[in-house]
């Protein structure tokens, strides 16, 4: 439908349109900062949106391939002495390479079974990145120099803001092509009933592997970006608190909207540092939004403010 | 033959749900397969279309040997079934549902797809195209753009028929499709199936209602506790002791027992 396509297109220039005309308000570059850092976890959680929201996969692991992006720009640049952007690529390149390889078997489990599994390797990951203290730095981490493209050293949260927003619109409209597809079809269809699309010729672990795979792309260059943006890296980027955190960002903001996935990412990145000023409450106040959010708009931010206004779901 | 299978069979935990069933299924018919509740009827289409893997025997489509492929290869070679219990896409809309069963003709890979090349624009407007076609056929494109999940049961039905059909099947396995529906809703299906078999479409048909199955079934084949009781034209069947009993089987027993006792 030509109208499906232009409405698409139409919500990814609101999201641009936004991204560049919100600096205007920002009073202090730590604006541009919590806005960089809102951008590069709405990417990963585009990409877990896809497993999740449209697939109907779970993961609990997906910070493990946060950390494999992450340390690839430390690791490249500081012992191999390759370019960051180039590992930014080998990273992404890794992290597929991980995923087709440890999704063949666990994606053949369900449900609970599949997070379990996806939860083990997060923590396998997790438990590599703190022992191979030679190569990471251990448990303290270490310091990840910084991006440099065409002799310019990347710092500033301001052009970290600008790099991570528009790698998160063309993240987003890669994720939109992907819905209105064959393949995105495909994997709403095993969402629904795995065994009517086998009969209806989808090979089901084919389609499973691959956004799994392409979901933990997404994953890792937002941690490559978070390294690089950080300057610093320890193994907490693959910790089990922030595979949890990457589902609830998809989860609130609304399973299978893309739009929702940058909702979910700016409420929880934004809530934290906003709660600052109620010092020792800070964590159960959190805790008592996210229980609000889930209580009134129980599919999402998203879908479920779309709902309200009578609307469909984008 | 289309289809045809060699003493198929299957157990689970030692009970034989399909014992050595044998069968040949002419292109272009309609052929039923009847008997009491817990024959063996639904078991057999799971063998048939590769959801089961059958403990001994082989099924031939077209004469090449398929036992044991995955039904998704099934279905690109042209094998097609709805479901007792629907499996319907709940979360997406009625035309969407059907748009699916276009997958085996669908070509574009994950990466154009991602990139939304030229390609995917052109199948995606091939595909919607036919699968409101196939929609059509079956009555029920004014739900093409509603969630399935809001659609009345008897449309769901024709929605997994439509969807079946979307992915032009040579061989149709329909599993019960006018159970729960009312005698209107009956009929149309009726209707939809004689119309599949002037397209050239092979129907193989699993249904209580007996009077549906009599209508149109050129031949019928009927099963009891897993195995084989008869196979015939619907005259002869009607007509067949063994099938007569197996149908009043429990009535003329508890008559028996009456009378003992």
């Amino acid at each position: 439908m030509q109208t499906l396509t232009s409405h698409r297109l139409a919500g990814l220039a609101a999201i641009g349109l936004i991204a560049v005309l919100l600096p205007a308000f920002f009073p202090s570059a730590y604006y541009y900062r919590v806005g960089a850092l809102v951008f590069i976890f709405a990417l990963a959680a585009i990409g877990l949106n896809l497993l999740m929201g449209f697939a109907g996969q779970v993961s609990l692991g997906h910070a493990g391939f946060l950390g494999i992006g992450g340390y690839t720009v430390l690791i490249g640049p500081t012992y191999l002495g390759l370019p960051s952007w180039l590992c930014i690529l080998g990273g992404a390149a890794l992290s597929g390479a991980v995923a087709f390889l440890v999704g063949r078997p666990i994606l053949r489990l369900k449900g609970h079974y599949l997070a379990v599994a996806t939860l083990g390797f997060g923590v396998l990951v997790a438990i590599v990145l703190t022992n191979e203290a030679h190569w990471t730095g251990g448990p303290d981490g270490m310091s990840v120099p910084r991006l440099v493209l065409f002799d310019w050293r990347v710092r500033g949260s301001d052009t970290w803001y600008w790099i991570a927003a528009a790698t998160f619109v063309v993240g987003a409209m890669l994720a939109l092509n992907l819905i209105d597809s064959p393949t995105g079809r495909a994997l709403r269809a095993i969402h629904g009933s795995e065994v009517a699309s086998s009969v209806l010729g989808i090979d089901v672990a084919r389609h499973k592997l691959a956004v799994f795979t392409v979901s933990a792309i997404y994953a890792s260059i937002a941690g490559s970006y978070l390294a690089l943006f950080n300057g610093h890296i320890t193994p907490e980027i693959s910790g089990f608190i922030r595979s949890i955190e990457l589902v609830a960002m998809v989860v609130l903001g609304g399973m299978g909207s893309i739009a929702g996935s940058l909702v979910g990412a700016a409420v929880l990145v934004v809530l934290p540092q906003a709660l600052t000023v109620l010092h020792d409450y800070e964590h159960v106040v959190l805790g008592l939004i996210l229980m609000g959010f889930m209580i009134f708009l129980p599919q999402g931010i998203i879908p479920g403010v779309a709902g309200l206004l009578g609307g469909r779901r984008t | 033959m289309i289809l045809q299978t060699e003493r198929l069979s299957i157990a689970f935990g030692g009970v034989h749900a399909v014992n050595e069933v044998s069968f040949g299924v002419a292109p272009g018919t309609v052929f039923s397969i009847i008997g009491p509740n817990g024959a063996g009827k639904t078991t057999l289409f799971n063998l048939i279309s590769g959801l089961y893997v059958p403990a001994t025997g082989s099924v031939r489509l077209a004469g090449e040997d398929v036992t044991g492929l995955s039904p998704d290869k099934l279905a690109r070679r042209g094998l097609s079934r709805t479901f007792q219990n629907l499996q319907i896409f709940f979360a997406m809309t009625a035309l969407e549902n059907v748009m699916v069963g276009r997958h085996r003709h669908e070509t574009t890979g994950m990466l154009s797809d991602l990139l939304h090349l030229p390609s995917v624009a052109r199948q995606n407007h091939a595909t919607r195209a036919a699968a409101a076609a196939a929609l059509g056929r079956v009555g029920l494109s004014a739900y093409a753009t509603r969630p399935a999940g809001s659609l009345p049961y008897g449309a769901l039905k024709r929605l997994e028929i439509a969807r079946a059909l979307a992915s032009e099947p040579t061989l149709l396995l329909l599993d019960e499709p006018a159970a729960g529906c009312n005698p209107v809703e009956t009929a149309e299906i009726e209707a939809i199936i004689r119309q599949f078999a002037r397209d050239g479409i092979t129907v193989v048909l699993v249904e209580h209602d007996m009077r549906l199955v009599m209508n149109i079934s050129d031949r019928i084949h009927v099963l009891a506790n897993g195995s084989t009781l008869a196979e015939g034209t619907a005259a002869q069947v009607r007509v067949n002791p063994a099938v007569i009993e197996a149908y009043l089987g429990t009535q003329h027993a508890q008559e028996q027992a009456r009378a003992a006792g």
